[in-house]
């Protein structure tokens, strides 16, 4: 009743703010059922791997095999200048991020697994939005991604090196592997989503690899490198991965500067390709 | 009686290759309608227009009331859908398939656990929902997919090609839970077919697509009774109406995927 008491000339008004009132709350309940959505394809994500843990860890084993092996060797050829820290000390980030790329760079052979087995028709299908399928899957490359930064941990330690073990450092290293999962995931799904076929996301994504582990800065400065390569290290999103996962993973590390840049760059260039990827989305179907 | 699903001149091309001509048909609410013809006719990808993973290059069409270009959320909410692929995932329990879809097409917290329990109830599965759905036979795994696209009690429900590959059993046993659904509630049922025993046990009306267009469209009796005598099957209708069907052929992958879904069923 109260709603029709305003005088006359108001009522055009109250009917103004009658009709966007559901449209002021819409956005918030949509923000949050957007990011609903999101969690629950990552929720899939999380259930297949509790089902069935193997794939993540056999994956576990390379990285682990760099730091000992790569790692231990390098160390004692002492060929690589890494200033005040440990060759074995520096290289630990870079292996992290290292294996982070090598699990998110082939996620979108995920998909295409996806599209052929028919699951995603019915994702497409139902009222999901397409960035929030995008971020969910994302989100699940990070889930991936995990399990490495504690099988890197447990190993560097026993290798001797000094990790930093304050938890809000630990949490930033999550978010950090999470982020860096997310960005080069959505690559590898636009790629997926514009060649369709496993063989050719599984080739581009090894001519992909390359390039971007070896020029950033995962296994050596990038003051060592020549201009030219160093232009492309510095466009390189490895580089602000390893970098920031460096500054937070390493103890005695004081120098925590160049970390906001590091987690906006990342969060940008994700945000960006997700977008990309979104639009392209539904192209895997036809 | 208004029509729930009402298609006008709907065209899709490929590049060059025209897989759906400019068809056109209305279906009414609680029928059962079938999509009939050879792989390569256009079924489809009518299908995938309809339900909104494809853009028509022109012509228009609304489900349950809603523009499928323009309205596509709303169409969303309103239909089910089957695909051809048997596409539950192997990984993953059956209760987990359907709880994960529960949540995806937004149904209360509260009401998910039971919405899910009886949507495998009523395809029998109850017993099984706690096994991966890996260790389901394809008959199961199907019953599976039509208790996930009813979870939303959607308007309409779309499958394509529902049975192919499948034992005759487990075919029964879809066309069964089908027909059940049709008599408990008011659920359209779109299906697209191959299969002329299909069609003939199932459908109340029957639409024939060959080459992109549809070249007939009747209750299977009268499609019947306009091809030949008494004893004509619809068999005969198809054949009537799509004979050159083999020089058309299907798409390589169509007909790639058909095995492999075949293959998958052992």
């Amino acid at each position: 009743m109260k709603l029709q008491e305003p005088a006359a000339q108001h009522s055009d008004l109250d009917k103004a703010i009658a009709l966007t009132q559901p449209r002021q709350a819409s956005p918030l309940a949509n923000l949050g059922n957007f990011f609903k959505k999101m969690f629950t394809i990552a929720e899939w994500e999380v259930r297949k791997l509790r089902h069935d843990p193997t794939d993540m860890l056999t994956r576990t084993v390379q990285p682990a095999l760099w730091l000992l092996i790569f790692g231990e060797v390098f160390t004692r050829l002492r060929a690589i200048p890494t200033g005040q820290i440990r060759y074995l000390d520096f290289l630990a980030p870079g292996i992290l991020a290292q294996s982070v790329l090598f699990i998110a760079i082939f996620y979108g052979i995920a998909i295409i697994w996806e599209r052929d087995l028919g699951v995603i028709h019915k994702f497409l299908v139902s009222p999901t939005p397409r960035l929030a399928l995008v971020l969910g899957k994302a989100l699940s490359a990070g889930v991936r991604a995990l399990p490495q930064a504690i099988i890197i941990y447990v190993l560097a330690i026993v290798l001797g090196v000094r990790m930093n073990l304050n938890p809000l450092a630990l949490l930033g290293v999550v978010v950090l592997v999470v982020l860096g999962a997310a960005c080069f995931s959505t690559f590898s799904m636009i790629i997926a989503c514009l060649l369709k076929t496993r063989d050719r996301v599984m080739g581009i994504g090894q001519i992909l690899t390359m390039p971007l582990f070896f020029a950033s800065n995962a296994i050596y400065p990038i003051t060592i490198m020549p201009g030219w390569l160093q232009v492309i290290a510095h466009v390189n999103p490895l580089t602000y991965l390893v970098d920031g996962l460096r500054a937070l993973m390493l103890a005695g590390n004081t120098d925590m500067s160049g970390l906001g840049t590091d987690f906006v760059v990342l969060l940008a260039v994700t945000l960006v390709l997700a977008v990309l990827c979104a639009r392209l989305y539904p192209r895997i179907v036809e | 009686m208004t029509a729930i699903v009402e298609v006008r001149n709907l065209v899709k091309r490929f590049g060059e290759h025209t897989a759906v001509n400019g068809v056109s048909f209305d279906i009414e609410r609680g029928e059962v309608f079938g999509l009939l013809g050879p792989n390569g006719a256009g079924k489809t990808t009518t299908i995938k227009m309809l339900i909104t993973l494809l853009p028509p290059t022109s012509g228009s069409a609304r489900v349950a009331g809603f523009d499928i270009v323009h309205q596509k959320a709303d169409v969303r909410r309103s239909i089910g859908y089957v695909p051809q692929a048997l596409s539950a995932d192997g990984t993953l329990t059956g209760y987990e398939n359907l709880l994960l879809f529960a949540k995806l097409y937004d149904i209360p917290h509260k009401l998910q656990a039971s919405r899910v329990r009886d949507a495998l109830a009523f395809v029998g599965l109850t017993e099984a929902s706690d096994q991966l759905v890996q260790h389901y036979s394809g008959g199961m795994i199907r019953r599976l997919e039509v208790a996930q696209s009813l979870l939303h009690q959607p308007r309409v429900l779309f499958l394509d090609e529902p049975t192919v590959g499948l034992d005759p059993v487990a075919r029964q046993a879809i066309w069964n839970h089908l027909l059940e659904l049709r008599s408990e509630t008011d659920t359209t049922i779109f299906l697209t077919t191959h299969s002329m025993e299909e069609a003939d046990s199932l459908c109340s009306r029957v639409g024939i697509m060959h080459r992109g267009n549809i070249v007939a469209l009747d209750t299977p009796d009268n499609l019947k009774a306009t091809v030949g005598g008494a004893n004509t099957t619809l068999n005969d209708v198809f054949v009537h109406y799509a004979g050159d069907a083999l020089e058309s052929g299907g798409s390589f992958r169509e007909t790639a995927r058909t095995r492999r879904t075949a293959q998958r069923l052992g």
